[in-house]
């Protein structure tokens, strides 16, 4: 049974020049592939390798970097019990490959993906919102949206206003100055 | 799979498509008592029985994941309560392990004790709720009764230990807020001791009930290659046969120094699923029974000045821990660059914490792995060809909540 390490250098031997070097923190090992071979990855992981379980997609956002995305993939397997850690970079208006067709549960994780950063995956099944409504015109998870939300309307289905920040919930980022890192102790904005 | 797209506008048509091929699409929920909070299902039915299912989810979605790019670590450690909110002690234990992984740190063997009881305690209330639910879902009001009956006791313990009964937030990043309050090991050692016979009552009541087993038997069958693909965690997997465990395959919090049995199903369905839990609630409290009677002293929390709280009459009298104090408060604790997952065997199943950070008190990136979001997906492969009354059965089987699916 493979190690972690092994599987994610397997990977990096058979997709040759198409991946980065294996990285090591805290014992878990990653791998940054191209976005075109993560189905092949997928399916080299799965039918090779027997990593059956996928725990989870996830996506992240950089957006002063190009190519702007990157999809995170945790593979587990289930007898050797230790998990590799995958990523492909994505570009903003670019498609990414699906994999449901290799795992059926990344379905509701790529609509996830999907509906919260605005990243499209090709030869999804059915690729539609899946926390917000049909027809919300935001990526709520992108970096550029505001905490408090944006208003939209849609009549016939919901209406929605910014959260009232001040107050609560209590922010805090990495700001130099108080007033910066705690929005509610500013004066509101009317 | 195929879905039904009534949210595409053309609702009217989809209902008039529906009836000329001689199909009733019927809306359940977002408020119905059986979707435990705020599922709703859109199934297609001919006559009574269900041809196809879609899951609409979001009612309750909070936005967490946004909420905690905008925070330092130990203040969303509230947000984690509302997660499952019938287990909040588990979520807190689970997504302080997640930062410390990502620290490195090492936790004191008392403080991992406190965790470990912590976790059990939860997943005795959330499978007594689970359970009590499911069996009034089928028709038997009795149970859920008994059920919380015992879950009142747990929630007595929880507020003597936490202070609170619901949103306990007992966790912080390398420990705990307070150590456990004194005669809260004997109280809880009177719990479990009483607790066994009460497993025994619920099995008599529910096991061999001739109502509840031909109401679960052979419903929502989700065989073992499924459970795998599907991701499914939990009870949910193990009722399918598949001997996954996280406390057993990767044990956290010293999880590998007790002795306690994983029961899997075999069949995998409703009945299954239930009897799983039923079984983890008396392994669970073995496990309740080891920590109890071995628990170390020494600090519930971890030894590193600069990065956990210093007590507070060392803030009160020393510089140096001053300035640690109020470093940590304004600026979070400084994590390193990096990235990773941390999963923890959940009452619900596994619940996962990805975390990208670029260094400081604010995490860049936190993503949450919902067991009852990965759990739901199987739905619309189960249900059709399944009777709607069924369909309430496997809902309760399921065992799922809302405030975590859609976080």
């Amino acid at each position: 049974m493979p190690t972690a390490q092994e599987s994610v250098q397997a990977i990096a031997a058979r997709f040759q020049g198409r991946t980065s070097q294996p990285v090591e923190f805290r014992g878990e090992w990653t791998l940054s592939v191209d976005l075109e071979i993560i189905p092949e990855v997928a399916h080299f992981l799965k039918d090779e390798y027997h990593y059956k379980y996928l725990a989870d997609i996830c996506s992240v956002d950089y957006p002063d970097e190009s190519p702007r995305f990157e999809i995170v993939y945790e593979f587990y397997h289930l007898e050797a019990k230790n998990h590799v850690r995958i990523k492909a970079k994505v570009e903003e208006d670019a498609e990414a490959p699906t994999i449901t067709h290799v795992y059926q549960g990344a379905n509701w994780h790529e609509r996830e993906i999907y509906d919260m950063m605005g990243i499209r995956f090709k030869n999804h099944p059915d690729l539609r919102r899946i926390l917000m409504w049909e027809g919300y015109p935001y990526f709520p998870l992108r970096k550029e949206f505001p905490l408090e939300g944006k208003p939209s309307e849609l009549p016939d289905v919901a209406f929605s206003r910014t959260a009232p920040l001040e107050g609560g919930p209590f922010v805090t980022t990495n700001a130099m100055h108080s007033d910066e890192r705690e929005p509610r102790s500013k004066a509101p904005k009317l | 799979m195929e879905t039904i797209s009534l949210e595409k506008k053309d609702t009217a048509a989809a209902f008039a498509q529906a009836a000329e091929d001689g199909k009733l699409i019927l809306n359940m929920g977002p408020s119905h008592p059986s979707t435990h909070g705020v599922l709703r299902i859109l199934l297609e039915m001919d006559g009574e029985i269900v041809t196809k299912a879609d899951p609409d989810l979001g009612y309750l979605h909070r936005g967490d994941e946004k909420i905690a790019e905008n925070m330092s670590y130990n203040q969303f450690v509230p947000y984690t309560d509302r997660l499952d909110y019938l287990a909040p002690l588990a979520n807190n234990v689970a997504y302080a392990c997640a930062v410390e992984k990502l620290m490195g740190w090492e936790l004191p063997p008392r403080c991992k004790v406190i965790r470990v009881i912590c976790c059990e305690l939860a997943r005795i209330s959330a499978h007594l709720l689970g359970v009590g639910c499911f069996a009034m879902d089928c028709g038997a009001m009795t149970v859920f009764l008994y059920t919380f009956t015992e879950r009142e006791k747990i929630y007595n313990l929880i507020e003597k230990l936490t202070g609170a009964r619901f949103t306990t937030s007992y966790t912080r990043v390398g420990g705990m807020t307070r150590d456990l309050p004194p005669g809260f090991v004997e109280e809880t050692k009177a719990f479990v001791a009483q607790f066994w016979e009460k497993i025994d009552e619920l099995d008599n009541l529910l096991s061999r009930n001739r109502i509840f087993v031909d109401r679960t038997k052979d419903v929502g069958i989700i065989t073992k290659e499924d459970a795998i693909d599907f991701g499914l965690s939990g009870p949910n997997l193990r009722g399918s046969g598949v001997d996954h465990d996280i406390r057993k395959s990767n044990p956290y919090l010293g999880y590998e120094n007790y002795q306690f049995d994983v029961p899997i199903g075999s069949t995998g369905d409703s009945y299954d699923r239930y009897f799983v839990r039923l079984e983890e609630m008396r392994q669970s409290s073995r496990i309740l029974e080891q920590a109890l009677s071995n628990i170390p002293e020494g600090p519930f929390f971890y030894q590193d000045g600069k990065s956990y709280l210093p007590t507070k009459d060392k803030v009160l009298t020393k510089m140096e821990e001053l300035i640690h104090q109020f470093m940590i408060v304004t600026e979070g604790i400084n994590a390193p660059k990096g990235e990773v997952y941390f999963s923890a065997e959940n009452p619900k199943g596994e619940l996962g914490f990805y975390i990208k950070s670029l260094g400081g008190g604010v995490p860049y990136r936190l993503k949450i792995r919902a067991p009852s979001f990965v759990n739901l997906s199987i739905l619309s492969k189960i249900t059709p060809g399944h009777m709607m009354s069924d369909v309430i059965a496997i809902l309760g089987s399921l065992d799922f909540v809302m405030g975590e699916c859609d976080r």
